[in-house]
């Protein structure tokens, strides 16, 4: 690990003027000091916000906001994420471990790094870590890597289950910077590697996140997350899907639906949410729309099963929304 | 004896240590003044290297050394193999040359004042290589297979015509299974403190084989072996991993001699994967020919294992096939593919736990294509002797595992077509197979010594890495003496106590249990001698064949007075009593008896049919090895040893980037163990069994054993829950997907 400064903010201001200045914002360092282990993360000043009053959980109107402090474990288990959106609760339960749920916050979950383990080799090659330094994953091994959203340059997806249960929701985003506050919608935080895979979201300099705003719908208690890998917990998903649907009349009225595992940022499914409107939710409807979610899919030597896994994961948590959590 | 400790489920007596930090690690042992060293590990999978500048790193703060191979001390490397080593090649040789054979090879080692000094220091040190592309892969066509110089018993075996009879046969299998490289992944880190003080070198070093490293050091540095003492009182796991003395231990030693400091080096996670050893990918095809009604006729099992270009490790890969079951036509065959990688070793089960894998998914491939039961079959082919040495077993209760483990699971509800059982939308599968693990006993002393408070002190250079060694050798002792456990200290783990082999091959109760109840017998015998010849005590003048010691006391048998007690015989000698005695097997016996324990593994396993998730829901198993000293312990073993079998069979492997070899998951994150969700009820049961041949103590071994069948048990079941029979280890979703 290389020498860093370490500082507290007691107020928004003080972090933001710290960020302004080039210092990274510390919150519970699962993924930052992770990094800085290993020198992939090499910041020299750390502003640390855990004193901020951002870690708030509460109802405004209908919609449920989650302070960017708040810890994934007392998201998890507040009663009135787990009445008003289950889909996030669970999607934070399927995520890391409970130790790592009890330090990491919502803002540094939904800012976690990629897992492509190309990045974590200083030795590698690696678009993200040195621009232009090349993908060692492209013609390496890449069997956990994206089939969606890739480019010639990058192929590692985003770890974060949260992340996608909140695109699937329309969650939105409040942020706040040197120029004011700004709230834009989950989803537009990520951007594609394009050929500038380094810059992975688009917050400005010295933005912090302040809150996530998750709008209810009709289709919020009916909703699921199914992560897919090979052991039980404390794994990244090699597939995993979001979904949530408004059933009227035995018809879908409407359907939210992500996944994760598969995209380079989190991967909302739109076409296979139009494609169930007006369907009875049954198999047969499922898997006609789910088999849309892989239309664009560019998969490789290693990660082809991601497309027959993909759609299967996306029925299957669309059955689950029939089912009780 | 009334008071019998061996065969009780007594709590482990350095439990309490363990858990409240008492027991001291080797990197628990800081010494006054000590540095701390950092390895540089290879970035180039073969090659040369071309230059290194270490300027930059000598310039930064609390740098004490840096050490390549161009100043590095030319090292003596004195000959020295012990049986854990290959018997054909030499060792890597550390900072000798500019030659890179493998990824992760070091390359230097820097040493500070601080752990992150160091650490800081050597991410700086600019190394330039001549790279040239390394083979690491066992299939790739340019690997010729060799035939091992010196296979130690794992050499090619034939009996009948096992080609000729598969040929002609009227039920046949022919098919290949492989397995990926493991890697062992202890939670204690490879560490060594090393200090000098003139020419003796202390070494305290995570170490299954305390004696050899004490040898291999002083080999590697030319001095005599009495100058090195090498430390290590407790383990934090190693399967195998710290049998052998790796180049972690020569480069801490050899940076604690350049400083003239104490110096303490610890891997890291990643560097375990680079020159610690590991499970080699194995590459196996196993045929089967039956009659009709499912009589082996022909056994065919050629195997091949990875090794690398400067040693050849071997193991037991094909051995079993010559003596589970009755065929008269067996042939085996063991070759090995040399590449561009570390020395693989020994992990728990090694050998069988890879061929048996292969052996027994294709005996329940033939189970399906007779339509017989899996057990059925095995019990039509359970061999009288063993056909392959022509000698009797000196136990084998294999028929009997069979029958206590199926019970236990309810084997008989199983519906016997594959995909027909369900739990809602679930595929249930059950699987089963067998195990086997030689049953070894290797030379091994030990000191008793009596002290005149009446407590016995016991000594062995052994170590315990979990197995509750400490417990079940003072059972030994306190039974042998006639004492209870807490009147009985247990030492270990010093290269100063009386020699044992290695803590692994599943001997050391087998091997140090011997020795200790010799010593116990030597040291009461001494003891007894003394007090008849010792005027105050009322024994004395008696024949010694009219007194006995029970119970701690000696008497004339019959006698209904107390005896003298060990302390009062020790009082009033004045001095403590001390015997040392060794036990190695009975020659006659092994010449007699072929000498193995046998289990049977019966798991279910739940296949999710949409998305292919397999998870583990039960496993039983029971196993026939001889005496059990300590349930609680047995069991515990067991229920390890079954999670690494359910690791091996779904989720360990370590893969190597073909373009360099550099492992890509070298990372608890990423190299998959289970963890507490996959893990579900684990049973073991261990089935009566006498067997007075294989040492005194009739004890067969377990370590090993309850890793090995659990593989192909889980293989089977999910065969029997999808119909897709999957040949390579791991399983994993992506296998059963298209199910």
């Amino acid at each position: 690990m290389l020498p860093f400064t370490l500082e507290k903010a007691q107020t928004v201001e003080e972090a933001m003027a710290a960020a302004t200045a080039g210092a990274r914002f510390i919150a519970g360092g699962t993924t930052l000091v992770d990094l800085m282990r290993e020198e992939v993360e090499r910041p020299e000043r750390l502003i640390d916000i855990n004193a901020l009053p951002l870690a708030d959980i509460h109802v405004e109107g209908d919609a449920l906001v989650i302070g960017a402090l708040a810890r994934m474990a007392d998201v998890a288990a507040h009663p009135e994420v787990q009445a008003l959106q289950p889909l996030i609760a669970e999607s934070l339960i399927e995520g890391a471990s409970p130790q790592l749920r009890n330090m990491a916050s919502i803002g540094g979950n939904l800012l976690q790094r990629v897992r492509c383990p190309y990045f974590r080799m200083l030795d590698a090659p690696c678009n993200k870590r040195e621009p232009g330094s090349g993908c060692a994953a492209i013609d390496g091994l890449h069997a956990g890597h994206a089939i969606l959203g890739t480019s010639n340059h990058c192929l590692a997806t985003h770890p974060s289950d949260l992340a996608v249960a909140l695109v699937a929701l329309d969650a939105t985003m409040r942020v706040m910077g040197p120029q004011g506050e700004r709230n834009f919608p989950v989803e537009d935080l990520y951007r594609l590697p394009g050929d500038t895979p380094h810059l992975e979201h688009t917050l400005l300099p010295g933005e912090l996140i302040i809150d996530v705003h998750v709008p209810a719908g009709a289709y919020s208690r009916r909703a699921r997350y199914l992560k897919v890998r090979d052991r039980a917990s404390y794994e990244f998903a090699l597939v995993s899907a979001a979904a949530a649907l408004d059933i009227e009349g035995g018809r879908i009225r409407e359907a939210r639906l992500a996944a994760g595992g598969v995209g380079t940022r989190p991967w909302r499914l739109r076409a296979v949410e139009e494609a169930l409107i007006g369907k009875a939710p049954d198999r047969p409807a499922f898997e006609a729309a789910a088999r849309l979610a892989v239309q664009d899919a560019r998969p490789l030597k290693h990660n082809h099963y991601k497309v027959e896994l993909l759609p299967r994961t996306i029925v299957r948590a669309l059955e689950m929304t029939g089912e009780v959590a | 004896m009334t008071t019998s400790v061996i065969g009780k489920p007594l709590p482990r007596v350095d439990g309490r240590a363990k858990v409240t930090g008492g027991a001291r690690y080797a990197a628990d042992f800081n010494q006054p003044g000590q540095v701390y060293a950092v390895i540089v590990s290879a970035t180039v999978g073969l090659g040369r290297i071309a230059g290194i500048d270490s300027a930059m790193a000598e310039s930064m703060p609390g740098i004490i050394a840096v050490i390549t191979h161009q100043n590095a001390p030319r090292l003596p490397y004195g000959e020295h193999k012990s049986y854990i080593d290959p018997a054909v090649g030499e060792r890597l040789h550390v900072l000798q040359d500019d030659r890179v054979r493998f990824y992760g090879q070091p390359v230097a080692i820097v040493v500070a004042d601080t752990p992150d000094r160091a650490e800081r220091a050597a991410s700086a040190l600019e190394v330039v290589y001549e790279a040239e592309r390394p083979t690491v892969d066992p299939s790739d066509p340019t690997v010729t297979p060799i035939v091992p110089e010196a296979a130690a018993g794992h050499a090619d075996t034939s009996r009948g015509d096992a080609d000729g009879r598969l040929a002609g046969a009227p039920v046949k299998i022919d098919q290949i299974y492989e397995i990926a490289r493991e890697n062992h992944n202890p939670m204690e880190p490879h560490a060594t403190i090393a200090a000098w003080s003139g020419d003796r070198l202390t070494l305290w070093s995570k170490s299954q084989f305390v004696v050899n490293e004490q040898a291999e050091i002083a080999a590697i540095f030319g001095i005599p072996a009495g100058n090195v003492q090498v430390i290590c009182p407790f383990i934090g796991g190693a399967f195998g991993t710290s049998l052998r003395t790796w180049p972690h231990v020569t480069l801490a030693a050899m940076a604690a001699r350049q400083t003239g400091r104490a110096v303490k080096l610890v891997l890291t996670r990643k560097q375990m994967f680079f020159t610690t050893g590991h499970r080699p990918r194995t590459l196996q095809r196993v045929a089967l020919g039956a009659t009709a009604d499912g009589k082996l006729t022909s056994l065919l099992h050629e195997g091949s294992g990875e090794t690398s270009r400067y040693e050849q490790f071997t193991e037991a890969l094909t051995s079993a096939s010559g003596y589970m079951y009755s065929c008269p036509n067996v042939r085996t065959q063991y070759r090995l593919r040399q590449l561009d990688i570390g020395t693989p070793n020994h992990m728990r089960g090694p050998g069988e736990a890879s061929g048996i894998f292969a052996l027994e998914c294709a005996l329940d491939e033939l189970s399906y294509v007779l339509g017989l039961d899996p057990v059925e079959l095995r019990r039509r082919n359970e061999p009288e002797i063993d056909e392959s040495e022509n000698k009797p077993f000196s136990s084998r209760s294999l028929m009997k595992c069979y029958e206590l483990a199926a019970g236990h699971f309810g084997w008989s509800r199983r519906a016997p077509e594959p995909r027909s059982m369900r739990d809602g939308r679930l595929l249930i599968g059950m699987g089963m197979a067998s195990a086997t693990y030689p049953a070894y006993h290797a030379p091994s002393s030990a000191r008793v010594r009596l002290l005149p408070d009446g407590t016995a002190e016991v000594a062995v250079a052994a170590s315990d890495m979990g197995p509750g060694t400490y417990t079940s050798m003072t059972q030994v002792a306190a039974e042998t003496l006639g004492l209870p456990m807490d009147q009985v200290r247990f030492s270990l783990g010093s290269s100063d106590f009386p020699p044992a082999p290695s803590h692994g091959g599943s001997w050391t109760m087998a091997s140090v249990g011997s020795a200790i109840r010799a010593a116990c017998i030597a040291v009461q015998e001494k003891a007894a001698r003394q007090a008849v010849a010792d005027q105050r005590l009322p024994v004395f003048g008696a024949a010694l064949d009219a007194i006995e010691w029970t119970d701690g006391r000696l008497r004339r048998p019959g006698d209904l007075s107390a005896g003298q007690s060990y302390g009062e015989v020790v009082s009033s000698l004045g001095a403590p009593i001390e015997a040392e005695a060794s036990s190695q097997r009975d020659k006659d016996a092994a010449e007699r008896y072929s000498m193995h324990s046998f289990g049977a593994v019966f798991v279910e396993v739940a296949v999710d049919p949409d998305v292919g998730t397999i998870r583990v829901r039960r496993a039983v198993g029971a196993y026939g090895i001889g005496r059990v000293v300590n349930p609680r312990l047995a069991a515990s073993q067991c229920t390890g040893g079954m999670i690494g079998g359910i690791g091996m069979a779904l989720m360990e492997r370590t893969v190597l980037d073909p373009r360099d070899g550099r492992p890509v998951n070298a990372h608890m994150a990423d190299y998959l163990v289970p963890v507490n969700l996959d893990i579900p009820r684990l049973e073991a049961y261990f089935v009566e069994e006498v067997d007075p041949h294989v040492n005194p103590l009739g004890v067969k071994g377990l370590g090993e054993i309850a890793l090995v069948g659990m593989a192909p048990a889980v293989a089977n079941a999910v065969f029997h829950a999808t119909g897709k029979r999957v040949r390579t280890l791991p399983i994993r979703i992506e296998d059963v997907l298209t199910a």
